[in-house]
């Protein structure tokens, strides 16, 4: 590969673009190709399936055999609650390989001391989530239990198609926060998209282990998507 | 950044800033699985002239024989295709235990 291309390669991944590399294994041939061009590229049906499935792969094609290198943002997580959960979670989330922002207005949560090496900000959502970019690689989670910070993030995560949302909540909490969501106009299918009660069902009890199931259940979402 | 674990974007920040720095590099990738493969297609796996490594290309089985190579692809300039398979735990070869097979894509950076 030319330094050229790779460094168009990186320069895409760290402006959260996806790129693609096709490359004729057996000649050598490449071409590095962004998200934005794969519609004016001559093999724009096989890119395409490639980029919608995030997988990398070899095809058989017009041009040979090649391979198609698929390289999409890193996922980030957004979470809203600098509370007991996400201080099993921040860290764990980074050793997945997550870039990890915590949310929470309330000072006395939001602390360094609480999050040492996590990006913490102590800001209500309208005013914290905007810059950080939440996007269709992003998986957001709500842990607030307070509506007031917990409502306006889920908002903003839906209006982004975030890949995956949760919030933490009882049924009837989440009952509630439903009504809520379809008063600010959301549809069913939107709604639908949020995790709640949140994680995968494993009867966990202590926050650590409630930070499993969730990033459990983020993981399942990430890995399965089809056509996401 | 933590060598431990590095993330895919990391691996080729690290080739991309390697190569910048004046040292050979060479990348492999993942192009082919079959059967219990360790790493899915995809995976890179950076090296550099003096054998400095970063990333994966399977649970540890077969890196040390792409590191070899991927020298030699750095003095040729010429990409090759390997191909591993299960390892013949008697004749002490280079192999997957776990019963796959992959194929490797290894590359100059230049």
């Amino acid at each position: 590969m030319q330094l050229a291309e790779l460094q168009t390669v990186n320069a895409e991944r760290a402006a959260r673009r996806a790129v693609l590399v096709v490359t004729d294994i057996k000649g050598g041939a490449q071409r590095v190709v962004k998200a934005a061009d794969v519609a004016a590229d001559p093999l724009k049906e096989v890119l395409q399936k490639r980029l919608r499935l995030g997988k990398s792969g070899m095809e058989e094609t017009p041009e040979g055999e090649v391979f198609v290198t698929v390289h999409v943002p890193s996922a980030k997580l957004v979470i809203t609650g600098a509370v007991h959960i996400s201080q099993a979670l921040a860290p764990m989330a980074k050793m997945l390989g997550y870039d990890v922002a915590v949310v929470d207005p309330r000072t006395a949560f939001a602390s360094p001391e609480r999050f040492p090496d996590v990006k913490v900000i102590a800001e209500w959502p309208d005013v914290a989530l905007p810059p950080l970019g939440v996007d269709r690689y992003t998986a957001f989670v709500a842990l607030t239990h307070d509506p007031k910070i917990d409502d306006p993030a889920l908002k903003h995560a839906l209006e982004r198609d975030c890949f995956y949302i949760g919030a933490l909540g009882s049924r009837k909490t989440h009952a509630k926060r439903v009504d809520r969501l379809k008063q600010n106009g959301f549809d069913e299918a939107a709604i639908g998209r949020i995790h709640a009660p949140i994680g995968l069902d494993i009867d966990a009890v202590s926050p650590p282990e409630i930070a499993v199931a969730i990033l459990g259940e983020i993981t399942a979402t990430l890995r399965r998507r089809d056509g996401a | 950044m933590d060598t431990m674990l590095a993330r895919d974007e990391d691996i080729l920040k690290a080739a991309e800033d390697w190569r910048k720095a004046g040292r050979g590099v060479a990348l492999a990738t993942v192009v082919e699985t079959w059967g219990s493969a360790p790493r899915p297609t995809g995976s890179n796996l950076v090296i550099d002239e003096e054998g400095n490594f970063l990333g994966s290309v399977s649970g540890g089985c077969v890196e040390g024989a792409v590191v070899t190579e991927a020298m030699d692809v750095i003095d040729s300039g010429k990409p090759r295709l390997l191909e591993f398979g299960v390892a013949d735990e008697t004749a002490w070869n280079v192999g997957l235990s776990c019963g796959g097979r992959i194929r490797v894509y290894v590359e100059k950076v230049d």
